[in-house]
């Protein structure tokens, strides 16, 4: 399990990583949702990673697993979920202002041509 | 429990919901009670000033809930006298605002009150993902105030540094959360204490963990190589809220001092883990931003690479260690936030006098109040690059003092006196465009002087710089006590955690059953 969960890990971060890095806001903001996805799981895997196991107690648990990051994680998908929407409006409206989906708002000569 | 603790934090929060409650009374209605909340929380934040000196740092256990387990206030003498300096900046730029500029978009009012709260929340903390929160809450603020007024430039520039934060806050949970897989704890106090026992085969990840935690830190305050963001930022903001983000890049120099005193301070195992990291980018940074502000085009860039500027001169000096060093980089720091929030003032000013020249490092008609605004920029460029008898001096002097006994001293002063030279120039270069170079002898059609509820912010918060001159002993001191306090910890946890003796370390390696 812990294999397979630091790949998938890993691999998130990489696609995120590499499509923050893009010059168009929508992969930007795909690339920062993927971020901030495998950021959450990694949080949730700092409380280590159990089965079967309740975070509060319970009657015949045998083991329990973490609370915390549970608390945590949650606080962290709710802020990025905001952030998330927040930078979405941002890029649709930088879009109608400046007349380009770029990062720098410059169109390229050719595309600003087939704009107007 | 002193409930003052938690005040700064609960006073903005609430008038931030008042305001948005009065989204739609008139704006003189929300003025005022905008700039009563404000006035309040300054009163509230000299108080907690005038308590710091006293004893130990005040805690406020939220909820009352004991550290490690709840969440912890914690007010010494670094937070209150930031908070107290937040304050005072919020209460000069609102007072700036309330000229006109809050009607140009909506919740202006709310969105203040909201990054208030988060600034003086993230000072306040003694809870590492607290700190987070706080920074997601001032950062989400800012985003709203840049974005004050609208415009094309204002809207690139907002795309770039919600972008930047929004990655940088990734890094941050990663190092939150992978230094609460190795410690088990957030609170600040408890961390400093775990991270001096973490075995020897987990050091590594507490390491990554802390320079994951510098990185972002050196973004929020606009460290090299990572404050491009910062000039096209700062200088589209409109003046009221460039001056109030005068005090944002230092929570980010806050929060690196906090960090690397307070959790791998001391005698820890990864105590040597920031300082090969740190003095580099802190020079680096004064050299790049000192170019920058000699080649900027705008009067409010040259601010922008001057706010840069500063973070470099105080990291450098952080940097360095030791205690009047650090003492040397808290006086400085108080200084650099008033000018440079003054000077973000007075670029607005100038810039309105000077037709569609505006703020650029061009001549232009001439000034309606050439007098006002001269001595002003004399008296801000000056204390800026460091001329006597400015507070800009006598921090540097301090500074320059407090590092003569480092092992990098000839770096570290070679760069510091080259850069405030180079600040020098660019200062007077800027200086002899904007109010000598003039083009028409008559001024612009559309210029519009200064009125008294402009320039009165702005001499106050120069008066705050000539009044750190005049009470340079008192200031002195209690950076002294500050930087002191820092750097012998034990204040602090015990102060949180209780007097330690009782208090058994217990093993590391938490999850034994997960």
């Amino acid at each position: 399990m812990e294999f397979l969960l630091a790949s998938a890990l890993g691999v998130t971060t990489a696609c995120g990583v590499y499509l923050l890095l893009r010059g168009r806001t929508f992969p930007v903001v795909l690339g920062l949702s993927l971020l901030s996805y495998a950021v959450n799981v990694f949080i949730f895997a700092m409380g280590r990673l159990a089965v079967n196991a309740p975070p509060v107690i319970a009657p015949n648990a045998a083991t329990y697993s973490d609370p915390l990051p549970q608390a945590l994680v949650l606080t962290a998908i709710v802020i990025g979920f905001g952030m998330t929407g927040f930078v979405m409006a941002l890029a649709v409206r930088a879009r109608h202002e400046t007349g380009s989906d770029h990062v720098d708002g410059a169109a390229a000569a050719h595309e600003k041509a087939h704009v107007r | 429990m002193n409930h003052m603790v938690i005040l700064p934090v609960v006073l903005p929060a609430l008038a931030a919901a008042l305001m948005l409650a009065l989204g739609k009374t008139r704006p003189a209605v929300q003025r005022a009670v905008g700039l009563a909340c404000t006035a309040l929380l300054f009163a509230v934040a000299a108080t907690l000033l005038a308590q710091a000196p006293s004893d130990m740092p005040q805690v406020y256990a939220l909820g009352n809930w004991p550290a490690p387990f709840g969440i912890v206030m914690v007010a010494d003498r670094l937070s209150a006298l930031l908070v107290a300096l937040t304050a005072l900046v919020a209460l000069a730029a609102l007072a700036y605002a309330a000229q006109g500029w809050d009607n140009r978009g909506r919740h202006f009012h709310a969105l203040f009150q909201f990054q208030l709260m988060g600034i003086n929340g993230a000072f306040l903390t003694g809870d590492l993902f607290n700190l987070f929160v706080f920074f997601e809450v001032m950062l989400i603020a800012s985003y709203g105030l840049l974005l004050h007024g609208l415009g094309a430039p204002r809207l690139r520039a907002a795309l770039h540094y919600v972008v930047i934060n929004l990655a940088a806050s990734a890094v941050f949970l990663i190092a939150v959360s992978l230094l609460y897989g190795v410690t088990g704890t957030l609170n600040m106090a408890h961390l400093a204490e775990r991270v001096a026992q973490v075995p020897p085969a987990d050091v590594a990840l507490v390491r990554a963990a802390g320079l994951m935690l510098l990185g972002v830190f050196a973004v929020k305050a606009a460290l090299f190589p990572l404050y491009f963001w910062l000039p096209a930022a700062y200088s589209s903001a409109c003046a009221p809220v460039a001056a109030l983000f005068s005090i944002m890049t230092k929570v980010g120099v806050y929060a690196i001092i906090r960090v690397t005193t307070l959790i791998f301070g001391g005698d820890t195992g990864a105590a040597e883990l920031t300082s090969p990291w740190l003095l580099p980018a802190a020079l680096a940074t004064l050299v790049l931003a000192a170019l920058g502000a000699l080649g900027a085009e705008r009067f409010t860039g040259l601010i922008a690479y001057l706010t840069v500027a500063s973070v470099g001169t105080m990291l450098a000096a952080v940097a360095a260690g030791g205690a009047a060093a650090l003492s040397g980089a808290l006086f400085y720091l108080v200084h650099s936030t008033l000018v440079i929030a003054a000077l973000f003032l007075l670029a607005e000013l100038l810039g309105r006098q000077r037709g569609i020249a505006a703020d650029t490092l061009r001549a232009g008609p001439a000034l309606l109040q050439p007098a006002l605004l001269g001595l002003v920029f004399l008296l801000g460029a000056a204390s800026v690059a460091g001329v006597p008898p400015s507070s800009g001096f006598l921090g540097k002097l301090m500074i320059l003092k407090g590092t003569q006994d480092a092992t990098a001293v000839a770096w570290i002063w070679s760069i510091l006196l080259g850069a405030s030279l180079i600040t020098l120039v660019g200062c007077a270069r800027a200086g002899s465009i904007l109010l000598w170079n003039i083009a028409a002898p008559q001024p612009a059609a559309d210029a519009a002087p200064a009125r008294p509820g402009e320039w009165l912010p702005l001499a106050t918060l120069l008066a705050g710089a000539v009044l750190m001159v005049v009470f340079a002993a008192p200031l002195k001191r209690y950076a002294d006590a500050t930087a002191a306090e820092l750097l012998s910890r034990t204040a602090y946890i015990a102060a949180v955690l209780g007097p330690g003796q009782d208090r058994a370390p217990r093993a590391l390696g938490k999850g034994g059953g997960t």
